[in-house]
């Protein structure tokens, strides 16, 4: 028998071998393999979101920040019977049964530990109301979050963009691998200075190390990074001049645009109706959407940078600069206008129909003779013109941090053939040498083109002052290859337009001194009276519906002596630009003039007591205090 | 040996037995418990509660009944030998009536206190039952065919109650631990080739036969030896144990993560972390060095057996020791080869640590018979 037992005891004792052979081999050779998959196991990475970048004005003061926003959490598995919480809930707070039903479906998709956002609008009464009723209301606690807030609403809604929570779309769209945006809800910017500095705006995130057991509960923080927070931005923008801007074109579809001539700032780039970018943050209701998208005004555009229009009579000083250049004209040669000019049996009329008789270049542009301009568009030719034309930089889209920058179009005669598969016939010429045609131009490039007319100088706008409390690198503008006689009868003819005789700016006159203004107005078809209405007895502007009428222009610079500010006006549908869109530029020049509402003084004395009437009617906010801004890690 | 031989020689009697009980055995028993303790301490995060306390419970019931089996002279227990073996296929057959459903499976006996795993007291019943069996046997009739069919007709009896339970483990458990003990009694080894070749056979024929309607396997059996055969097919199902478990195991190096800082199990990633996996935990927290340990401590108790089975010269006495020895052996080895991943996840405990009272109370019981063996040992003058 002990033979045998010798016999078993030896085929135990290699069995035993062989499970200290493979203990050996799991725990000291495949050791660190394992160890890792353990780890792997229990260790979540979760993301920190970092704060996102401030944005100020030029000034310093907060245009886009931050604020704890309050939320309503419920964890279900300390609910007990979520329903009849969720009802006592809604009892003491206000809830959107809109927000219910979307926080019982994230309920039943997550595990029961999960705190689950009933509503992320509480404000601090519900959060105090939640607090006082705890014991009546288990699971359910307040939670803090940030959140983006625009103090300024509706002004700053076309510059700034607004953020919204990161969409399925944004992910296919963007081709951005930062973790942050797998984080539900997640807010990203969507338009404007928001969506264009995103990278800079956003940061990096932090990261948490967390022990999770086998059915994902927390356990317990292992350790934690803090993320980077995203920089701050610092733009050209004036808040108050911004404010004023949104302020008086209440009422109008227009824009407008201010720019330091000196240095390109944009100063103000106002578009009206605005909308009010806070709505979007926690996603707009259906309700507030649609009425944006369907209000005629179109409030959701930024007209000032995405819109286009014929620039109409604005238009002509680039002819004129383009013929003086050429040679064609000189500055004291006299055209005569006899209310229309003829072409292969075809006419075109002047704005008078009576004509302006002799007619001279700064004559030209004061009294805004047609005639004069198809005769010079005949003679220099369309190339030219469109030369002269992106010299001053309009056909060309300009950098700025904005959603949709419209290139505009400064048409060739290579354009039209691949465009329109036609031949350019001199009748385009024409009507593009009065601004009409395919001639189509942005507020924001009317505004460069001012900047231009009135330095000689290749000003180009910028929108970002400090990006992170860094200086943006700016060059001074190079001068434009303009024989400075020929610039200098261009702007004494745009002087002349708010300040000769028979002016057609003259009723928007600036009288104080070393402020006046130089411009010109600008009246732009949107279409012509068709016969049938003309024999309906439909011959003015006001007689058609609104959609139809003609878009108001004025574009103006000051002082005329020595420029300071460029600013285009753009009155859709407005009318006649002399009367529609010159006493707005005006009061928007002097408002940059004097850093504040001007004095009545600056005014013709016939006309102070209406301006005193306006400027008390303007619905305008408390300028924003200057806040000392702080660098990256705000 | 008969009665009258073993008053020739010298049999402690009395009170005086007490010195003569096995107590190095008792020492390594209650080393692998405590061992047991520490582990059902560490997975219960820290408390006595809900497994430790029970457990000592039991393993202190569980040394007074080794104590009081292990006084009882050992002609007494092979005389009811019969009898026990009788009432162990009783159980099973009325667990297979009015037992309770555990994980599938009929297991359970209510008996008021506590709950009877009749399959496990049929281990003990087989193997006093065969070793009775050889020791009334004459020598030279023990590989004659016609001797041999009696002791597989005992381990076929329970082996088949078990098996409609059905608990697959525990029947190859009795049919490996009574091939163990025909092997020691002297039974030819052509036999045992025979067996090994028809087993191969039956193997070929459960998977043969495998989703066809005379399918011999439940399909969760199938599915354990296909999970087994390739763990990382179905890591979050049924792989998912063997995965964690060879995890924990791995990832406890030379020398563990640690007393009470095993992240596999305090973090709920083992299944049955209490019960049939806890040598992960152990091998998690304490390592190499730990787990080989506790396979030294057993190994030490199969040594202790044998030498005390050689030096007894009742045939009984040494069959039943050695039976109890195999029997304990094919626990710890099945279990430890179970959670690492060397054969298919069968459900056999880790003896003496595992929490459970069946396992524990028949071990104690077994080796309460050893004691006895060891005790009435017939003594030279």
């Amino acid at each position: 028998m002990s033979r045998r037992v010798l016999m078993l005891g030896g085929l135990q004792l290699g069995m035993v071998a062989a499970l200290a052979g493979r203990m050996r081999f799991l725990q000291v050779d495949q050791a660190d393999q394992f160890r890792l998959l353990a780890d792997e196991n229990r260790i979540n990475i979760r993301l920190l979101p970092p704060s996102r970048g401030l944005i100020f004005d030029r000034r310093g003061v907060l245009l886009a920040g931050n604020e704890q926003n309050y939320r309503i959490v419920i964890v279900r598995e300390d609910a007990g019977d979520v329903d009849q919480a969720i009802a006592r809930l809604a009892r003491i707070v206000d809830l959107d049964p809109a927000e219910i039903a979307q926080a019982q479906k994230e309920m039943a998709r997550r595990s029961s530990f999960v705190p689950v956002t009933i509503t992320d609008r509480a404000t601090w009464e519900d959060v105090a109301r939640v607090a006082v009723n705890a014991p009546a209301l288990p699971g359910i606690s307040p939670d803090v979050g940030m959140s983006r807030i625009y103090p300024f609403e509706g002004d700053f809604a076309h510059i700034l963009g607004y953020v919204g929570p990161v969409s399925d779309y944004d992910l296919s769209r963007l081709d951005d691998k930062d973790p942050l945006l797998q984080i539900p809800r997640f807010q990203i910017g969507k338009s404007g200075v928001e969506a264009k500095l995103e990278r800079d705006l956003r940061g990096s995130a932090g990261t948490r190390r967390i022990e999770v057991n086998a059915v994902g509960r927390v356990m317990r923080e292992l350790d934690r990074k803090e993320g980077q927070p995203g920089s701050s931005v610092q733009l050209t923008v004036d808040q108050t001049l911004q404010n004023f801007v949104q302020a008086r074109l209440v009422g109008e579809s227009a824009s407008a645009v201010v720019m330091d001539v000196t240095n390109g700032d944009v100063l103000a780039l106002g578009s009206a109706p605005s909308f009010d970018p806070n709505k979007f943050v926690h996603g707009i209701s259906v309700a507030d959407y649609n009425a944006l998208l369907e209000n005629p005004y179109r409030p959701l555009a930024n007209k000032s940078a995405q819109g286009t229009y014929p620039p109409g009579s604005t238009f002509k000083m680039v002819v004129a600069l383009a013929a003086l250049e050429d040679g064609v004209i000189d500055t004291k040669e006299k055209i005569i206008c006899t209310g229309y000019t003829e072409l292969a049996g075809r006419r075109f009329h002047c704005w008078r129909r009576g004509g302006h008789g002799k007619v001279d270049l700064v004559r030209s542009l004061r009294e805004s003779c047609d005639v004069f301009y198809y005769e010079m568009a005949k003679r220099v030719g369309i190339e030219k013109i469109t030369k002269m034309a992106r010299k001053l930089g309009l056909g060309m889209r300009h950098d700025l941090p904005l959603s949709g920058i419209a290139s505009g179009l400064t048409p060739t005669k290579a354009w039209k053939l691949e465009n329109r598969s036609a031949e350019w016939v001199i009748g385009d010429s024409l009507n593009a040498g009065i601004g009409q045609g395919f001639v189509l131009t942005s507020p924001l490039q009317l505004a460069v083109m001012t900047a231009r007319l009135a330095t000689g100088r290749a000003v180009v706008p910028r929108m970002v002052r400090t990006l992170n409390g860094i200086e943006e690198p700016y060059q001074e503008p190079a001068a434009l290859d303009i024989d400075p006689e020929n610039l200098n009868a261009v702007q004494r003819g745009m002087y002349e337009v708010v300040y000769g005789q028979r002016a057609t700016a003259g009723r928007s006159k600036i009288v104080a001194d070393g402020k006046r203004m130089a411009g010109k107005t600008g009246t732009s078809q949107v279409r012509n009276i068709t016969a049938a209405e003309r024999a309906a007895g439909v011959t003015k502007n006001e007689d058609l519906p609104w959609e139809r009428r003609d878009h108001a222009l004025f574009v103006c610079y000051a002082p005329h002596d020595a420029p300071r500010y460029a600013v285009s006006v753009v009155v859709e549908h407005g009318g006649g630009g002399s009367v529609a869109a010159a006493p707005i530029a005006r009061d928007i020049i002097l408002h940059a003039l004097y850093e504040g509402l001007p004095p009545l003084s600056a005014y013709p004395s016939s006309q102070r007591s209406t301006i005193r009437e306006l400027q008390d009617s303007l619905e305008l906010r408390a300028p924003g205090e200057p806040t000392q801004i702080r660098g990256g890690r705000a | 040996m008969s009665f009258l031989e073993y008053n020739l020689k010298v049999t402690p009697t009395g009170i005086r037995k007490v010195l003569y009980l096995n107590w190095f055995l008792v020492l390594l028993l209650s080393s692998v418990a405590v061992i047991g303790f520490l582990m059902l301490y560490s997975v219960a995060g820290g408390s006595f509660q809900p497994w430790v306390e029970p457990q000592m419970k039991r393993f202190a019931l569980g040394l007074g009944l080794m104590f009081f089996i292990g006084m009882v002279p050992i002609w007494f227990w092979r005389s009811i030998s019969g009898t026990a073996y009788l009432i162990s296929l009783v159980l099973l057959v009325l667990v297979e009536v009015m037992g309770e459903t555990g994980m599938g499976a009929q297991r359970w006996l209510n008996l008021g206190f506590m709950r009877l795993q009749p399959s496990e007291l049929a281990k003990i019943g087989l193997v006093m039952a065969l070793a009775t069996y050889y020791d009334w046997l004459d020598l030279s009739r023990i590989s004659k065919p016609l001797w041999i069919l009696p002791p597989l007709a005992l381990i076929a009896a329970p082996t088949l109650l078990v098996l409609r339970q059905p608990d697959l483990g525990t029947s190859l458990l009795l049919i490996a631990g009574g091939g163990a003990m025909m092997f020691l009694a002297g039974v030819n080894l052509f036999y045992f080739l025979a067996v090994i070749v028809i087993g191969v056979g039956v193997v070929a024929a459960v998977f043969l036969t495998r989703g066809t309607t005379w399918q011999l396997l439940k399909d969760y059996q199938y599915g354990r030896i296909d999970t087994f055969l390739d763990p990382a097919s179905d890591p979050l199902g049924g792989g998912y144990h063997i995965t964690q478990s060879k995890i924990a195991l791995g990832s406890g190096g030379w020398t563990g993560r640690g007393f009470m800082q095993g992240t596999q199990s305090r973090l709920n990633f083992l299944p049955e972390k209490h019960t049939d996996f806890i040598f992960t935990t152990l091998a998690e927290e304490f390592g190499f060095l730990g787990a080989a340990s506790l396979l030294a401590l057993y190994v030490l108790i199969i040594v202790f057996c044998v030498i005390s089975a050689l030096r007894n010269r009742d045939r009984f006495s040494s069959l039943l020791t050695l039976g109890v020895a195999v029997t304990f052996f094919l626990y710890f080895f099945i279990n430890m080869s179970m959670v690492m991943g060397l054969v298919p996840v069968v459900g056999v405990p880790l003896p003496l640590v595992s929490y459970g009272g069946s396992a524990m109370l028949v071990l104690m019981l077994g080796f309460g018979l050893v004691q006895s063996a060891h005790v009435h040992r017939a003594r030279s003058k």
